[in-house]
């Protein structure tokens, strides 16, 4: 009989669904191998990582044979395949509904919306050389408290967490949405005392993991503010 | 007390609700809502859902948004078919993947198509300028070109032999285009058999009634009032002006 190999995850940890997925690997203490990509400088077009996902993005999980993407499954698979804390994704229906709501919803608010600002202050100029564009960054920055206002009123409301009372799979990836425009050195938390006590409650439950995680994060933050 | 389903068969995350529901028969209230008439600002509907969003379902005090936890909450407590949700991690998995992707790509792109051909130019009195409806079109035959080689590949169904959520959504989004006259499976005989494939799992007359009133939605648009829809104009300033 085979052994069983530890499940390998490919990544770049200046991406965020990748850094959600590491550290909830770690956070739960599930044997893994981590897969370095880097994506700038193009670990992710290698006609080898291509074959293993055509889409040419990361994270992507394989666990002895089988090839899994979208950090939102991956994080599910791994929480449902191994022996984890319920909290992360509960097996009561309807705690467990309200995971997947916010997951969803992630997708096409929190997501896009955070990572906006950090590829407008961070990765166009990077690419082009121009400055951020002061009116699109405005744009976006709007539009992101907007979302971070939902989060507050709509999932986190009076909860300690954004489904409950304990945190989840949530949590980790909304936590690592928000981090990411620190890259570029910003702050969007500032004026934000609920999400900032949040974050601080979120940040406790995964102890190490985190700053470990954003280990990359923390380096592009301190360059970045070295040039401001 | 029934499951209160609050739909408007106009979106396409509403029809999948709508869909599942119905073939696994699944006892429920039909809470109509029209968006085009703007039903989702009345004071009751905020209390189901406080986004305003659609699809929305209420069982008894508890409720909940998003058609994709929706349905995951359906499958569990009506213990639907296993097939729409298997319990095999891989399998479960592999509709889980599809379900993630969807979001950003063939439910947006689609999505798109509806505002760019039909809504915009009633609301805006103006069509939206050449090089992006270029682009909305080029979006959209990517993300229906990773449905087709990534998801589908050589499978009748997106995770194996049988339906499941995944071929649901996929379905719902794919013809959204196409009710706003853009037909995606010309040209496309992979997608239109699998389409063909998954009407006749759903049984053509739940899935034709279902996509009645999208496939009639041009008609319908030309027949409203655009001074009474001009609510939804800062949203297309935002994504297209």
């Amino acid at each position: 009989m085979a052994t069983r190999k530890a499940v390998e995850v490919y990544l770049d940890l200046l991406s965020q669904p990748c850094r959600a997925v590491q550290i909830f690997l770690r956070s739960t203490t599930i044997p893994h191998t981590v897969k370095p990509v880097a994506l700038r400088r193009g670990e992710n077009k290698t006609s080898e990582f291509t074959k293993l996902n055509p889409m040419q993005k990361v994270p992507v999980m394989v666990d002895n044979g089988f090839v899994l993407t979208e950090s939102d499954a991956i994080l599910k698979y791994l929480a449902t395949n191994y022996d984890v804390p319920d909290h992360w994704y509960p097996r009561h229906p309807e705690r467990r509904a309200k995971v997947n709501e916010y997951t969803a919803w992630h997708q096409t608010n929190t997501r896009p919306h955070a990572a906006k600002v950090f590829i407008l202050e961070v990765l166009m100029p990077r690419m082009t050389g121009q400055p951020a564009e002061p009116t699109r960054v405005q744009k976006a920055l709007v539009e992101l408290s907007g979302t971070l206002d939902k989060l507050e009123d709509m999932f986190l409301k009076r909860q300690p967490f954004l489904c409950g009372d304990d945190i989840s799979l949530a949590d980790l990836l909304a936590v690592c949405e928000i981090m990411q425009p620190l890259g570029g050195g910003r702050d969007i938390l500032q004026d934000r005392p609920k999400l900032l006590s949040w974050k601080s409650r979120v940040q406790s439950a995964l102890k190490d993991s985190f700053d470990e995680g954003h280990a990359v994060l923390y380096r592009l933050r301190d360059r970045s503010k070295a040039k401001l | 007390m029934p499951l209160e389903l609050y739909l408007d068969l106009f979106s396409q995350p509403c029809r999948s609700v709508y869909i599942f529901a119905k073939k696994n028969n699944i006892p429920f209230d039909f809470k109509k809502i029209s968006l085009m008439e703007g039903d989702h600002y009345g004071e009751d509907f905020g209390k189901v859902n406080m986004m305003r969003k659609v699809p929305a379902m209420r069982d008894g005090e508890f409720c909940l948004a998003e058609s994709v936890a929706m349905m995951i909450y359906m499958v569990e407590k009506f213990k639907t078919p296993d097939y729409w949700y298997p319990a095999d991690l891989h399998k479960r998995a592999r509709v889980n993947e599809y379900l993630s992707w969807q979001h950003m790509s063939i439910r947006m792109h689609g999505s798109k198509m509806f505002w760019v051909k039909v809504l915009i130019p009633k609301i805006m009195g103006r069509e939206v300028p050449q090089e992006k409806r270029d682009a909305a079109i080029e979006d959209l035959d990517e993300s229906l070109k990773w449905l087709e080689e990534k998801f589908l590949q050589d499978g009748p169904f997106i995770a194996g032999d049988h339906i499941s959520l995944a071929d649901l959504v996929a379905i719902v989004e794919v013809y959204q285009p196409v009710g706003a006259g853009v037909d995606v499976f010309e040209g496309r005989p992979k997608l239109s058999a699998w389409r063909d494939r998954v009407r006749q799992e759903i049984g053509p007359e739940l899935f034709d009634e279902a996509h009645q009133g999208i496939m009639g939605a041009i008609e319908v648009v030309k027949t409203l009032d655009s001074s009474k829809m001009q609510a939804f104009r800062p949203r297309i300033q935002k994504m297209f002006f």
